[in-house]
């Protein structure tokens, strides 16, 4: 009999004596660079952290050098973020460079501390999902090779947070970070009825549209599909492999600005569209990678200190966000999806 | 074992400062067919721009509904190490803590049984275990039981809860994250591992406003530490951040949201006027040493966070404006037992719980739930006159 329900390790188990000690002890922390900081707690204990981004796709191999690294350096403890970086835990502060070292050496480099921008969120793309109109792990690569000063170099206003998700189910809070890349169709989906007809459920594949495109066609045993009302969702493709939705001449990617999940000064907010479409450019997705770092240059430029990427928007107004980054406003920026009239501007007060 | 494929596209972007998730899977093509004929049908993705996997055959280990994902190759031909490439979700210990002898252990199942690649982690906090065959996956399971490694969730399931650091390593944890998550990870097995509602239901736990692991954004039940009483400020750091030319007044008293701190520049001090403070946190980001945050400790329960596409994304809202977070934790099992049990009930197929609350209403929710409204729930009350009466609360 196989044992089920056990649940995960206990996380005590996975902890070195000297964080076991000041459990909910920490009394506070400094960034020393951007790749470190140090925990003070209460009886005075002190825990440096030396934290890197990863690929997040990663061999076993890599794992077992950073175990190695880990026994080296941390009595065998480290941890990673939700943002998928490393985190190595050392007791002794005069391991931190010796470890720097090992990682720089093995094409690791710590940052991401501070105002910096931390490691790129994102999903599976064409490395394993069924539904991605754009690359998730190839476009972060290229992204990040090209602001990689601003990960290792704290000259940002705040914190920036960039993720990447290749579709619109969004798996990952792309939808409330700083800079967010999203990959679109454009085209409905093509209806193969024969197929249709033997592999899928006419009902749950009329259910899945949430614009009502999709009505049944009994005398075909398939659907159709009224392109008018269709916004290239994928979810009937999801709920049926009978309708693909991909168009390798039409996906691409979306960029969104403005979002974040902490509430400190201003509450969390959602990314708002900057650039509708930017088409699929491998293996290194040139436009993306520009307007990106356009877009963050502009902010670091011309926020003021401690102001995050939605602040800044939020006081100097939307239109002139248009204005700085040279950016063209189109109709697809205006809303037309459920909740759109409370983002009308009703009042005659605004910027030129 | 066939020759390397051959990847031009994918070889630009092995070089460049940042690590290359190229360099990691070539790391297995040497010795593993599945991560070499991965290279290839990503190449052939890069020329084509399109994905080459496919929906199709569902697959599991005994015991379980969930925790493996079905993934199959289009081009299996071309690529037969990928015929079946399927995921393991493994439950992560909270606050994603390793000791690597243990972790070695589970790297050693998946040199033997699998492509060796991995995600650590998944963006629902699972390891990932990426890329193996039908019929390794009960002894991936197997093996992975043996050293103390359990299965995520999946499916329309409670999916595998997770974490901040905590009091792990950060001194703003109100509550105790990690006890929490494991807590109720622990408690609700079944409903994690044996898919049975309308849909997924997510739980997140942030120690802080912060928010690290981005609960309202990601989570149907968000878990917000915070405080009821006043924050405390110690004189002496104050004026020592003042001395060291801390601009107090830029990044502190201006960008407060609510004004609520005021600064005199003669004596030094700060003082808050704590009713007014929205416990936003960002005086205590600024000046960490010089003040922490409350004593009398809980959290916000906020609800319905998600993204799909079906009625535009939501962040969570607030439903409960400040729980004692205390062991064994039973007040948020209670809430959440209750929520199941009325989204169980009203939900529709592949509606999440915020989608429900939307549909039904707020009102329906309270009932279910006997949580009193409250002004916290809302940022302003309602602008129209439009609002439904029970026949109970109208005189007969
Ligand atoms: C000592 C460790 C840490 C400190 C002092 C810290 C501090 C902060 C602060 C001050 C903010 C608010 C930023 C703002 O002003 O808007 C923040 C936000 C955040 N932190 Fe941390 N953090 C720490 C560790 C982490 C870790 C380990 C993670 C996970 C990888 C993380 C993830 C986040 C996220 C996701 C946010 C929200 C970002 C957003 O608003 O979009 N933090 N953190
Ligand atoms: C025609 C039959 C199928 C239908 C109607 C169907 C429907 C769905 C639906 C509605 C979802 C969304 C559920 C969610 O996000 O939790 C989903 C997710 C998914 N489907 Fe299918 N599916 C089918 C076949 C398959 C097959 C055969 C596979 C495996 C190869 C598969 C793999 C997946 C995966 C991996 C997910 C994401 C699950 C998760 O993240 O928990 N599906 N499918
Ligand atoms: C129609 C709706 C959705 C479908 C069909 C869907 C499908 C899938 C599939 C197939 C995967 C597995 C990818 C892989 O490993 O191969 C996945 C992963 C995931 N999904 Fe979704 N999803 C949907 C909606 C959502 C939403 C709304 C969220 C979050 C708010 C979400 C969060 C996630 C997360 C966090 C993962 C793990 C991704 C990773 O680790 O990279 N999904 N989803
Ligand atoms: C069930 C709901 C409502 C009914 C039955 C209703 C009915 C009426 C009627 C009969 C008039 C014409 C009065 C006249 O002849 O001078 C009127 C005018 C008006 N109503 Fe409503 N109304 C409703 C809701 C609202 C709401 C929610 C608003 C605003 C938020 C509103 C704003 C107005 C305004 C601005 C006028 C024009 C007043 C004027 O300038 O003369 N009404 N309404
Ligand atoms: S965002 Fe879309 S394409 Fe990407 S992993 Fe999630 S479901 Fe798949
Ligand atoms: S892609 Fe989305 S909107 Fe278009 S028909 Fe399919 S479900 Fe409906
Ligand atoms: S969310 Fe708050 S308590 Fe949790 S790690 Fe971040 S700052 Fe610390
Ligand atoms: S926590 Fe936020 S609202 Fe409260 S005093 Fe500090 S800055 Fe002001």
């Amino acid at each position: 009999m196989v044992k089920t329900d056990f649940g995960p390790p206990k996380y005590l188990d996975m902890m070195s004596d000297l964080c076991k000690r000041n459990y909910g002890k920490w009394k506070y922390h400094e960034v020393l660079d951007t790749g470190t900081l140090v925990h003070v707690a209460e009886n005075g204990e002190k825990l440096y952290t030396v934290r890197s981004a990863t690929p997040r796709l990663i061999h076993i191999d890599t794992l077992r050098v950073f175990c190695d690294l880990a026994d080296k350096y941390c009595n065998g403890f480290f941890r990673f973020t939700s943002r998928h970086s490393i985190e190595f835990l050392l007791e002794d502060e005069s391991n931190i460079e010796p470890l720097k070292a090992d990682l720089h050496a093995m094409g690791y480099s710590p940052g991401g501390v501070g105002n910096t921008i931390s490691n790129m969120l994102h999903t599976q793309g064409w490395i394993h999902c069924h539904t991605p109109a754009i690359d998730a792990s190839g476009i972060v690569k290229a992204v990040m090779d090209e602001v990689f000063d601003y990960y290792t170099e704290a000259k940002l206003p705040a914190r920036l947070r960039l993720s990447l998700a290749c579709c619109l189910n969004m798996c990952g809070a792309v939808h409330c970070s700083d800079v967010a890349i999203v990959g679109i169709h454009r085209v409905p989906p093509k209806v193969l009825d024969e197929k249709v007809a033997k592999m899928c459920e006419i009902p749950n594949v009329v259910a899945a549209c949430p614009t009502r495109a999709i009505r049944p066609e009994p005398a075909k045993k398939s659907v159709v599909i009224n392109d008018e009302k269709c916004m290239y969702c994928g979810n009937c493709y999801t709920m049926c492999p009978a309708i693909p939705i991909f168009d390798p001449k039409n996906d691409g990617a979306a960029i969104f600005v403005g979002g974040k999940v902490s509430d400190a000064r201003h509450p969390a907010m959602f990314s708002k569209l900057a650039v509708p479409y930017i088409p699929n450019e491998p293996p290194k997705w040139p436009t993306v990678v520009k307007t990106v770092r356009m877009l963050i240059d502009v902010y670091a430029k011309d926020a003021k200190q401690g102001e995050r990427y939605g602040e800044w928007i939020n006081r100097i107004g939307w239109e002139r966000f248009f204005k700085v980054t040279g950016l063209p406003f189109t109709d697809k920026h205006i809303d037309d999806y459920i909740f759109s009239v409370p983002t009308f501007r009703s009042t005659a007060t605004f910027k030129w | 074992m066939p020759e390397l494929r051959k990847t031009p596209m994918l070889d630009q972007l092995l070089d460049g400062p940042f690590p290359s998730f190229v360099k990691e899977i070539k790391k297995g093509a040497e010795k593993n067919e599945a991560c070499n004929d991965l290279l290839g049908q990503l190449e052939l993705s890069y020329e084509e721009k399109i994905t080459h996997w496919k929906h199709g055959g569902i697959v599991g280990v005994t015991g379980y509904g969930g925790g493996v994902i079905g993934r199959y190759s289009d081009v299996p031909e071309q690529f037969p190490g990928l015929t079946e490439f399927h995921t393991m979700r493994v439950n992560q210990p909270a606050g994603w803590f390793y000791k690597t002898d243990r972790l070695r252990k589970l790297l050693d199942i998946w040199e033997k049984r699998g492509s060796g690649l991995t995600n650590f982690h998944g963006a629902t906090g699972d390891i990932i275990l990426l890329g193996t065959h039908t019929d390794e996956l009960q002894n991936v399971a197997d093996d992975l039981a043996h050293e103390g490694w359990d299965l995520g969730g999946s499916g329309s399931d409670l999916r595998t809860p997770s974490a901040c650091v905590g009091p792990g390593r950060c001194e703003w944890a109100c509550i105790d994250t990690l006890d929490i998550v494991d807590t109720l990870t622990r408690r609700y097995q079944n409903e994690l591992h044996r898919p049975m509602w309308p849909y997924k239901f997510k739980i997140k736990i942030s120690g802080c406003a912060n928010d690290g692991v981005a609960a309202k954004a990601r989570a149907d039940c968000s878990i917000i530490g915070t405080w009821k009483d006043n924050i405390q400020v110690n004189r002496t750091e104050v004026v020592n951040y003042v001395n060291g030319g801390f601009d107090i007044i830029g990044q502190v008293v201006d960008k407060c949201p609510t004004k609520c701190i005021s600064y005199n520049p003669v004596t030094k001090s700060l003082s808050i006027d704590d009713n007014n403070c929205v416990r936003c946190h960002n005086c205590i980001n600024k000046m960490p040493k010089a003040l922490r945050q409350g004593k009398i400790n809980g959290a916000t329960i906020l609800i319905g966070g998600h993204a799909p596409i079906l009625q535009s994304a939501f962040m969570s809202w607030v439903v409960v404006p400040f729980m004692e977070m205390k062991p064994p934790y039973t007040e948020i099992s209670d809430l959440l037992e209750k929520i199941w049990e009325w989204w169980d009930e009203n939900g529709k197929m592949r509606e999440r719980t915020g989608e429900l609350i939307y549909r039904l209403g707020m009102r329906s929710f309270l009932k279910a739930t006997g949580l009193p409204a409250v002004p916290q729930m809302v940022l302003h009350p309602r602008t129209n006159p439009f609002f439904f009466w029970d026949k109970e609360e109208v005189n007969q």
